[in-house]
């Protein structure tokens, strides 16, 4: 069975986020031969960046650090060699893995938007992803991914500007995500993504520095699922296009249940903390559950909407 | 003596306290000791060392409770400006370490500089094994040797120092050469990454490279591989996660001494 999000088709639907082992080629082929059905690269923009000063990713755990791990906060800040230098990464990914490869950009406007997305044309990705929601860079992601008017420029230029399909990564540090969501639909989009981390800090309460090189980041990981599922319910029922669900997804368990809240496939970023096996793991999970319960696929996606 | 904190999963900075400094150079080499251990390190492991208000950095595991380091940017010079009794935030044991000799197995450590810091541990607790540890201690000149008599307490060390201030004049990869390989069970590397690759030669030439395991540095981002920063080509594996320590294969048409990338991303050529 081939599985399509959105224009994409997958080799199954769990999908690499966007900013996890994505630096390189070789790291995303790899992610590739370990289970992933597609990847999205590391958000590329239209200049190098060399990021935030670290920390910049610690766990999140109970009993002041020393109990279990309930997320992750980061602030990498974007870093990434820009696109002309990236294309590389991507042909390599292209070549030698066998699963889509998605493209997430950032810029500052849709000129800048439509220079990554040509530039990044050559080296054939298989769509793109619009980071219109990193919380923790200044001028960009979520800055202009919390204005709809914004979202739908930018979707419109974009989606003009290139012939494959154009995802947009949602925010969920908004009043109201629906109306991100409708003004990325209005835009042309063919996909929303949701979400992206949630904004967060850590204080260490030895010196009373914020733990963070950027002091604050955005949090993921399993603390932010229920805030996951909420969103893609609230884009399923609002949207005519496509969600994808990603935020906290670390076992089928949490698959299936981000399926029912509306997801058509899920991304995992953070999960790969516990393991490289991650998506081959969940995946088998997630089918092993749908044969034991009798359920197709396409019948778990959004059911929690039909349950009243 | 030092609280042991193996509660704490690595992710989490813990708050460690310096209680001893020690010059091992008077060149910026220097041991900083701790008031917390990481008693379930394993030589190879390393961890990141966050100097507040200023940047957090990988070292190795020198100590159970400590690291040596040399300044060579800003955060080893901020590091280098703290005193007894300041603290910084330990993440720690982090990577995979050296696979340790078997009772009886002949081991042979190659360490050149500040490479030192990883392999010192690995000596020592090679020879508490019971294996029979040789040395190939280089440095710059004599003024930069480190650990040459902690790992002189663990076998037989042999010297050499680029300006030949102290032990044979020359490289590590000089000594190298001349010495019978085939009784040797296993070779550990840590250092430059070009004096590194000269050895990886000298082992592919002596047939050797099968026994060999490389300590690898790379710019580290997250440190606990879900970035990818620090990934190396081709097969894709992580320094801080895969590595620091590798197999000689892993690295073999990788992009070993040939490039690295940037805390962007960009590759830079050797
Ligand atoms: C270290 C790290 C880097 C990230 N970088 C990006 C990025 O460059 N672009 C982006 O759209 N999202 C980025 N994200 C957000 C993830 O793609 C994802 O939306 C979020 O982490 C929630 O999913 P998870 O709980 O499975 O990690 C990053 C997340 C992490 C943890």
């Amino acid at each position: 069975m081939v599985y399509i999000a959105a224009g994409v088709p997958l080799k199954n639907p769990t999908i690499l986020a966007a900013g996890i082992l994505g630096t390189t080629g070789a790291s995303m082929t790899r992610v590739i031969q370990n289970g992933a059905g597609a990847v999205v690269t590391k958000s590329i923009g239209p200049v190098p960046v060399y990021g935030h000063a670290n920390p910049s990713m610690i766990t999140l755990n109970a009993d002041g650090g020393k109990g279990q791990t309930f997320g992750y906060l980061n602030a990498m800040g974007l870093p990434n060699p820009s696109y002309g230098e990236f294309t590389q990464e991507i042909e390599f990914a292209k070549k030698n893995g066998d699963a889509p490869v998605i493209a997430s950009i950032f810029g500052g406007d849709s000129k800048d938007f439509v220079a990554v997305a040509e530039g990044l044309m050559p080296s054939k990705p298989d769509a793109f992803e619009l980071n219109l929601s990193c919380p923790h860079a200044k001028g960009y992601g979520a800055d202009i991914g919390s204005q709809p008017c914004h979202v739908e420029e930018i979707t419109a230029a974009v989606k003009n500007a290139v012939d494959v399909p154009v995802w947009v990564k949602l925010t969920p540090n908004v009043a109201n995500i629906k109306d991100i969501g409708l003004a990325a639909q209005a835009g042309g989009a063919d996909a929303v993504v949701a979400i992206n981390t949630v904004r967060g800090m850590v204080i260490d309460i030895h010196s009373g520095w914020p733990v963070l090189g950027n002091r604050a980041g955005g949090m993921s990981g399993p603390a932010v699922k229920p805030v996951a599922v909420k969103c893609v319910y609230d884009l399923y029922e609002a949207l005519e296009i496509p969600v994808i669900g990603v935020g906290g997804i670390s076992c089928y368990e949490d698959m299936i249940e981000m399926m029912m809240a509306g997801a058509s496939a899920v991304q995992i970023g953070s999960a790969v903390y516990e393991s490289d096996r991650i998506f081959e793991n969940i995946w088998a999970g997630a089918q092993q559950f749908m044969k034991e319960n009798g359920y197709a696929f396409d019948e778990l996606i959004g059911m929690a909407h039909r349950r009243k | 003596m030092a609280e042991n904190c193996q509660c704490f999963s690595g992710g989490f900075p813990m708050n460690a306290k310096i209680i001893e400094i020690i010059d091992e150079t008077n060149t910026g080499k220097r041991t900083l000791l701790f008031d917390r251990e990481f008693e379930n390190m394993n030589p190879g492991n390393f961890c990141m060392v966050w100097i507040r208000g200023v940047d957090e950095i990988p070292l190795g595991c020198a100590y159970k409770n400590g690291v040596t380091f040399q300044t060579v940017g800003p955060a080893t010079n901020a590091l280098f400006d703290l005193k007894v009794g300041d603290s910084v935030g330990l993440r720690g044991p982090l990577g995979n370490p050296f696979t340790l000799p078997e009772k009886g197995e002949k081991v042979l450590i190659i360490s050149g500089g500040i490479g030192a810091a990883p392999l010192a541990p690995l000596a020592e607790k090679s020879k508490e094994i019971g294996a029979d540890v040789t040395i190939i201690l280089g440095a710059r000149s004599e003024a930069d040797l480190i650990f040459e008599q902690r790992f002189g307490k663990t076998g037989e060390v042999l010297l050499t120092t680029d300006d030949g201030t102290k032990g044979r004049k020359g490289f590590v990869t000089d000594i190298l050469a001349e010495l019978d390989l085939t009784k040797i069970d296993k070779i550990y590397v840590c250092g430059p990454e070009m004096m590194m690759k000269f050895v990886m030669k000298i082992l592919i030439e002596k047939d050797a490279l099968e026994k060999a395991e490389f300590s690898m540095e790379r710019y580290f981002k997250c440190g606990i591989g879900v970035c990818g920063a620090c990934c190396i080509d081709t097969l894709g594996v992580r320094v801080c996660k895969d590595g620091p320590v590798f197999k000689a294969e892993t690295l073999i048409d990788s992009e070993f001494g040939k490039y690295h990338r940037d805390a962007s991303g960009k590759r830079i050529s050797y």
